[in-house]
This record gives C-alpha cells, sequence and structure tokens, in this order.
C-alpha cells in the first residue's frame, strides 16, 4: 500500500467500498478485503490482469453481482453516505451509479437511438426531457446520430462502446463504473472514449471508477488508482505515482526475476 | 376451387394456432422459459371470463375482470414461482411452469367446476360466400381478432418505452438490469400480456369447442407451431401457425381419403418433426447478430 494519503481525501466522497468480499455461486471466492474511495468528481482507476477482480468488484457495486449468482459476504458499500451494499441494480440506477459492462452489451436487436432511450426509462422522464437527453448524448457523440437508426449489432466496436457508454449517460449518473472500455478497440479509438470520458468529468462533474488492462491510457485519465491482484489491493496512489512505481509493472506484468 | 377453399379455411384456423403460440413466445423471449402453463392459464382464463358471463355479467366488463385477475395472477407467479428461482437453469424454470400448469388447471377447476361450458359469441358458425368462395365465418372473424391482437402487440413493442424494456430485456438481461430495468416488473407485465394473448385464444377456441379441460392442452398443438415458426419471433409464431393450419387442411383435404382421413390429429408434429431435421431454429428463429 501506499503511504501516501489520497489526494482527494478533503473532498466529498462520493463512493466508499469497506473491506467487502464477494463469494460465486456460495462457493468460489473472487475479491476479499477490497476497499476503495471515490470521491466526487473524480476519475479513480482499478487496475489489474484477467481475473484480478476488477470486474467482480465493479458488479459488487452496481449489485450486478446477483445477476451472476454470487454475493458480497462481507464488508460493506456505501454511496452517497447511505448503505448500498445489498441495494437492488435498479434502485443504484436511480441514485446515480450506472455500470457499463466488460463487453459492452449493446442490445444488438434494437436500434442505436432505441438502446439509448432505453437507459433514460429509469427517470421516467417527459417526452421532452427524454429528447433533450439524447440530444445530449448525440452531441458527445455525434458519429451515434448518423447511427441511429441501425440497429446496434451492426455498429462498429467502437460505436457499439459509445452505445453502451451514451446509454449508461441517459440514466443521469453522478457515477459511471466503466469496465474495460479499451478491449478488442483500435487504439484511436480508445484515444477518443477516453477524451470523452475525461471531458464529461471535467465538464459535467460525472465522476467514473474504470476498471482497465490498459495501464498507460487509465492512469493518464485518471486522478488516482488502484490496483487489483487475485482479489485484493496490493497498490493504491495518485496517477503519477503509479506510473513511477516499479512494483505496478510487476504486480501486472509478473515480478522480475 | 377446393384447394381455394381448403387452403383460406386452413390458414384462418392457423390464425388460432398463432394466438397460442404467441403467448409462449413473448415468455420464452422475456425470460427464455418455455412456458408448459401456458394452456392452464389460456384455461383458466376462459373458465373465469364463461363463469362470469354465465352469471350475468355483461360481456365487456366479465372482459376486464378476467384481465385483472390475470394481472394478479402474473404478479402472483413472478413473486412466488420466478423470483425464487432466478439465474436458475432453463430446465428447473421449465419443471417449474410444469408444476404451475396442473396447480393452475386444479385450482381453476376446483373452484368453477370442470364441467363442459357452453359458449356463444353470437356469431354463426356457418359458412359464408366471399366471390365465389365458401369461407367460415367465424374463423373470419377469430382472423380478424387476430390480427388486431398481433398489431396491438407489435405497437406495443415498437412503440411504448414498455416495449423497448421487453426487447432489451429479451436482448441482453444483464445490460437491461444495469440501466435500471426493473426485471421483475418486465417479468410481471410479460406474463400478464402473455395471459391475455392466453385469453383471447381461450374464448375463441372456447367457442368453437366449448370450455372446458382439453382446452389447456392446446399447449401441445402450440409445441409444433413453435418449433416450424421459431420460438423467439412473433413473426414466426404467426407463420408457423398459418402453415400448420393451413397444411392439416390441406393434408386432410387431399391425403387424407387414400389413407381413412383423421390426418389433422397428427400432421402438424409430422411436418415439425421434419422441420426439426431440416431446419432446427425455425423459420423464423431469431439469428445471432455476431461481429466483435
Amino acid at each position: 500500500m501506499s503511504a501516501i494519503a489520497n489526494p482527494y481525501a478533503e473532498s466529498v466522497e462520493l463512493l466508499r467500498v469497506d473491506d467487502i468480499e464477494v463469494i460465486y455461486d456460495s462457493a468460489v471466492l473472487a475479491v476479499s478485503g477490497v476497499s476503495l474511495t471515490v470521491p466526487k468528481g473524480a476519475i479513480i482507476a482499478l487496475l489489474g490482469a484477467n481475473g484480478a477482480g476488477k470486474s467482480t468488484t465493479l458488479k459488487a457495486i452496481s449489485g450486478l453481482v446477483r445477476a451472476d449468482r454470487a454475493e458480497v459476504s462481507s464488508g460493506s458499500i456505501h454511496f452517497q453516505g447511505q448503505m448500498s451494499t445489498h441495494t437492488p441494480p435498479h434502485v443504484l440506477v436511480q441514485q446515480g451509479i450506472v455500470h457499463v459492462l466488460e463487453g459492452r452489451h449493446v442490445f444488438a436487436h434494437l436500434t442505436v437511438e432505441e438502446n439509448l432511450r432505453s437507459g433514460g426509462f429509469v427517470r421516467r422522464p417527459s417526452r421532452q426531457s427524454l429528447q433533450a437527453g439524447l440530444e445530449r448524448i448525440y452531441t458527445w457523440f455525434p458519429r451515434l446520430k448518423e447511427k441511429r437508426k441501425v440497429q446496434a449489432g451492426y455498429t462498429s466496436g467502437g460505436e457499439q462502446q459509445m452505445v453502451a457508454i451514451g446509454r449508461a449517460l441517459m440514466t443521469n449518473p453522478s457515477m459511471v463504473l466503466l469496465d474495460e472500455p479499451s478491449m478488442g478497440l483500435a487504439p484511436l479509438i480508445v484515444q477518443e472514449i477516453f477524451e470523452i470520458v475525461s471531458q464529461l468529468n471535467e465538464k459535467e462533474g460525472v465522476s467514473f471508477l474504470l476498471a482497465e488492462q490498459n495501464i498507460p491510457v487509465a492512469l493518464k485519465h485518471a486522478h488516482y488508482g488502484y490496483v487489483l491482484e487475485t482479489g485484493k489491493i496490493v497498490l493504491s496512489g495518485t496517477a503519477q505515482e503509479l506510473l513511477q512505481n516499479t512494483a505496478l509493472q510487476d504486480a501486472y506484468l509478473g515480478k522480475k526475476q | 376451387m377446393l384447394f381455394l377453399e381448403t387452403l383460406i379455411g386452413g390458414l384462418l384456423a392457423g390464425t388460432m394456432y398463432s394466438l397460442v403460440a404467441i403467448g409462449f413466445v413473448l415468455i420464452y423471449k422475456a425470460s427464455g422459459v418455455f412456458n408448459f402453463a401456458q394452456g392452464s392459464i389460456l384455461l383458466f382464463s376462459a373458465l373465469l371470463f364463461v363463469t362470469l358471463h354465465e352469471a350475468g355479467v355483461p360481456f365487456v366488463v366479465a372482459i376486464l375482470l378476467t384481465i385483472l385477475a390475470l394481472v394478479l395472477l402474473a404478479i402472483l407467479i413472478e413473486k412466488l414461482v420466478l423470483r425464487p428461482l432466478t439465474n436458475r437453469s432453463p430446465m428447473t424454470l421449465f419443471m417449474a411452469t410444469l408444476g404451475l400448469s396442473y396447480a393452475i388447471e386444479g385450482i381453476a377447476q376446483g373452484v368453477m367446476g370442470a364441467t363442459v361450458h357452453e359458449l356463444d359469441l353470437g356469431i354463426d358458425d356457418v359458412p359464408i360466400f366471399i366471390g365465389d368462395l365458401l369461407v367460415s365465418q367465424f374463423d373470419l372473424v377469430a382472423a380478424v381478432t387476430a390480427v388486431i391482437l398481433v398489431t396491438v402487440l407489435a405497437l406495443l413493442f415498437n412503440q411504448t418505452r414498455i416495449g423497448i424494456s421487453l426487447r432489451a430485456v429479451a436482448d441482453d438481461t444483464r445490460a437491461a438490469l444495469s440501466i435500471g430495468i426493473n426485471l421483475n416488473h418486465i417479468w410481471q407485465i410479460v406474463w400478464a400480456v402473455a395471459g391475455m394473448t392466453g385469453l383471447v385464444a381461450g374464448i375463441l377456441w372456447g367457442a368453437r369447442q366449448g370450455v372446458q379441460f382439453s382446452l389447456s392442452l392446446v399447449v401441445l398443438k402450440a409445441l409444433p407451431v413453435l418449433i416450424i415458426g421459431g420460438f423467439t419471433s412473433i413473426g414466426g409464431a404467426i407463420a408457423g401457425g398459418l402453415i400448420v393450419g393451413a397444411s392439416e387442411n390441406l393434408a386432410e383435404a387431399y391425403i387424407g381419403p387414400a389413407i381413412g382421413g383423421g390426418i389433422t390429429g397428427w400432421f402438424a408434429y409430422f411436418l415439425a418433426l421434419a422441420f426439426l431435421f431440416i431446419r432446427p431454429a425455425g423459420l423464423f428463429g431469431e439469428r445471432a447478430i455476431e461481429r466483435v
């Protein structure tokens, strides 16, 4: 663990994860002893290799673990000061947490626009406010406007990632859990998507907790990071510290002999 | 002329099969369950309707009360059966619906009796001439009803928020959860809507052959329709119903005399078997869109 305190500790705490343990099928321990905080308005990176427990941690926060026959068996999660460990996912979305799943998971047979609209329903908006929400997304992702009538399953990987993020933004979140946004995408597209994440953060104050294997890209845009290894947090620090930390290279690539 | 009349008669009768099959498709799409209880729900709704109607409740009121009962039934099924079994294997869920079907059947007949109820919708089941063609008036009404029902469903699915949410759940349940769609709520709606298609089908079938236990056996006729049309497509359910209706009527008329008749009882299954060999996903089984 880094000895240096979280530089955002002074600011308002949006999310606090306290020593959680997640068990699949009442038998398989996926993460244990994971603690982290997301301050309001921050981009926090959750780094680590495949199977380190990044996705599980995000799913624990969004409540989607239960859809995978898993549960948070100990520890607690607080969102905006309220205990949210066992809150159902749709309630969490209403409260402002939205999860963009690994692998994008667009609704393949729905059009791009229907995908986006579906994200807005949770707020029960009026027709005008739903339309305004759509226009906002199209401002962020102009490409989606051109493809609005296309079935989302037939758009490119980058466009699907934009649909997934846009759909999540339609819920008007205060925090977005973004799982592996760079997966399977060309470097230029990855850059474009991370640029938008940074701008959403700066201009609209949306907080992000993003799980990534692509450490350089993630730390370029994140303020602070945690490193997960086999279900435990092994390291944390500001993006600067982590970039200079050789232990991170070890944790990620394996120790050099 | 005989051919045309036989074909049209078969197609019209087929719309009734389609109606039954649509109820299955709705639930299969939203929750991945082959709902064996669809037949009992159909029987329950027809029985309730006819019981109310016989007690002097006006037609429209009886329909509304039955719909209300179907909504309540859907909520109960979701809370007592589906929710506790969330994330279980499709086989477990199928077995649950099997049990459910006996429970609903038993309770419905226990409360409302097992006698055959006549149901008169005021439509004469006499053939009428359209041009030179002799067509069953009842079949025609049934077909028009089916068309209206399908149109309403299509509007519901394509234009409304609930419809988009339903299709979203059918496409990707996890993603639907991730954007705050309440799955339990969606299941309740789907089961209620499937129940209403069952009600329409039940009233039409019931008017033709009386409201009685054997109504629940239309499930067995829906199976070949679904195998031919595909489990995941409402369009497929319609096409499957029409194909089954038309082909069994034609087979009865043209092959029947050669082998002593009685073909309608089994021809659909024979056809479904042939389809399983040639096109196991059905005609309109939804193809997964795959691109990375």
